[in-house]
């Protein structure tokens, strides 16, 4: 049973032939379009490594059939720079060292562009460390996490953070 | 993982013709059945997609305080819905301490109220599991089983409901609307999860075919807004299963308890309403005295399933202070720790 789907994978239309209803968002960009920036930590929804924007919001890939986004609005890592220009989320991480091995990092900043996005957390470090609690970071650079999203928020206008 | 056919009907008419036969599953946001199905625990030859029924994503709110929510309304949506928080704050406060925010914004309401139990001997296919395999035994008896049930379990299964959402709804009386074979009807939820008895793989009153496609909760349950809280006990700050829970809502008038709502979570196979303790409450003043009895009253049936027996002090802990919180009145806006027992007390604990 070969089912096709449509996706809009970081601003460009994709047809996609399924043979598999079984491939998930997460292996289709990882085994088939080669987009190996979002990583597969633990496979089953509990690291946070996986994390992309789907239709404007965060989730884990490695929880989403493929075969049921069929229409859908993908973002991942590799979709935030613009034109050569890291995306606010990206250099605040380099600037407040927010990760160590970062394995973690490109789910760790598609979390936190949806964080900004959901505008719910404001510049609360309370708030920003709950709502990036489905992020684990193994070498332990929350510290540096916090303070690099709390610092996105305080440098990104208002468009900036929607147009996620 | 086993392959599966994959439907996507476009009417409810349709998605109940095409899951009533063995086999079929629903499939929501996935959040829970993609992980049972990579792990073999569940094995549908076919996936009965309901994404692209219209309709079922709606809340909608009545003039008289009532609220309709749609089956695939996602958790964050309604969590944050600023009417629906304001009119049923613990609810919205027992969304947002449940899982993260990636799966927050995925995992739907129908999809909550049907999610199975973590007990991680239905987990592991090679464990004996009589849920999972029926007549197998039961390797959390005997096992680990510090985290299992307390109340209304079987010596056939000692495993939980996992659900935050479903212990404020459980409290408040909502009504789960059920498409069938049969047409439709209303289901109370307190009727909707079954205790384990001789049978613990029938989980729900749902039969084959039957789709949740909404969950009412009734005007009534709004006059609780003003005083209504969700605490739940876990074993790290965040993003973890209740080790215990509470949903507490109280109706004051001139001081006084007018209608007390109880229900624990994390301590049976459903969530568990305490009408007992809610009695023992009716006209009674909002004292800490009052609370610790009727904290006593809702507990009296536990006994331990195994190395469990902290769960039923902790429970009758975790009552009595939802029901304090309660008292003291909802929060103008829920905690920066949703549900934490870290965040409860003003000017208190700072979590680092």
């Amino acid at each position: 049973m070969t089912l096709s789907i449509s996706l809009t994978l970081n601003g460009t239309s994709e047809v996609i032939a399924l043979e598999d209803p079984r491939v998930t968002l997460l292996d289709l960009l990882r085994e088939r379009l080669h987009l190996t920036g979002t990583k597969k930590g633990c496979d089953r929804g509990q690291c946070g490594a996986c994390t992309v924007l789907l239709d404007g919001r965060r989730t884990n890939a490695c929880l989403v059939l493929a075969v049921a986004q069929d229409g859908a609005a993908v973002t991942t890592i590799e979709g935030l720079a613009m034109g050569g220009q890291l995306h606010p989320v990206q250099q605040a991480f380099i600037e407040h060292d927010g990760f160590q091995c970062g394995f973690c990092t490109p789910g760790q900043i598609m979390s936190a562009v949806g964080l900004l996005a959901e505008g719910q957390a404001g510049d609360d470090p309370e708030r920003v460390r709950e709502g990036m609690s489905g992020n684990l970071c193994r070498c332990g650079a929350y510290a540096g996490i916090t303070e690099a999203v709390l610092d996105a928020q305080a440098r990104m206008t208002d468009d900036q953070r929607d147009a996620a | 993982m086993n392959t599966f056919e994959f439907l996507r009907p476009t009417t409810i008419a349709e998605a109940v013709a095409a899951a009533a036969v063995p086999g079929a599953a629903y499939h929501a946001a996935g959040t829970n059945l993609l992980d049972l199905m990579k792990g073999g625990v569940m094995r549908p030859g076919r996936l009965v997609d309901v994404n692209r029924i219209p309709g079922l994503d709606r809340i909608e709110h009545a003039a008289d305080g009532g609220v309709r929510i749609g089956a695939l309304v996602r958790n964050a949506d309604l969590a944050h819905d600023a009417l629906f928080a304001q009119r049923f704050p613990a609810v919205a406060e027992a969304l947002l301490s449940g899982a993260s925010a990636q799966l927050r914004n995925a995992a739907t309401v129908g999809g909550n109220l049907l999610q199975r139990t973590r007990c991680p001997y239905f987990y592991d296919a090679d464990s004996a599991c009589n849920k999972r395999a029926p007549g197998t035994g039961c390797d959390a008896r005997g096992g680990e089983n510090r985290l299992h049930a307390v109340l209304g379990w079987s010596d056939a299964c000692i495993a939980t409901h996992p659900s935050d959402f479903c212990v404020p709804l459980a409290a408040l009386g909502a009504i789960v609307e059920v498409v069938g074979r049969d047409g439709a009807r209303d289901v109370p939820l307190n009727g909707f999860h079954r205790l384990p008895g001789h049978a613990p793989e029938r989980e729900t009153a749902l039969a084959p075919g039957d789709l949740v496609v909404a969950v009412r909760l009734p005007a009534e349950s709004a006059a609780f807004a003003s005083h209504a809280r969700y605490l739940k006990v876990r074993e790290r700050t965040s993003y973890a299963f209740a080790v215990v829970s509470a949903a507490a809502a109280l109706r004051m008038e001139d001081g006084r308890i007018a209608e007390a709502r109880i229900a624990l979570g994390g301590v049976a196979l459903k969530p568990w309403r305490a009408e007992a303790a809610e009695a023992a409450l009716a006209d009674a003043r909002p004292t800490e005295d009052a609370f610790r009895q009727a904290a006593e009253v809702a507990l009296t049936e536990a006994r331990p399933s195994g190395d469990n027996a902290f769960k039923i002090e902790l429970a009758r802990r975790i009552v009595a202070r939802a029901l304090l919180l309660a008292a003291a009145g909802t929060p103008e806006r829920i905690p920066a720790l949703p549900a934490s027992p870290f965040a409860s007390a003003p000017g208190g604990l700072v979590h680092v």
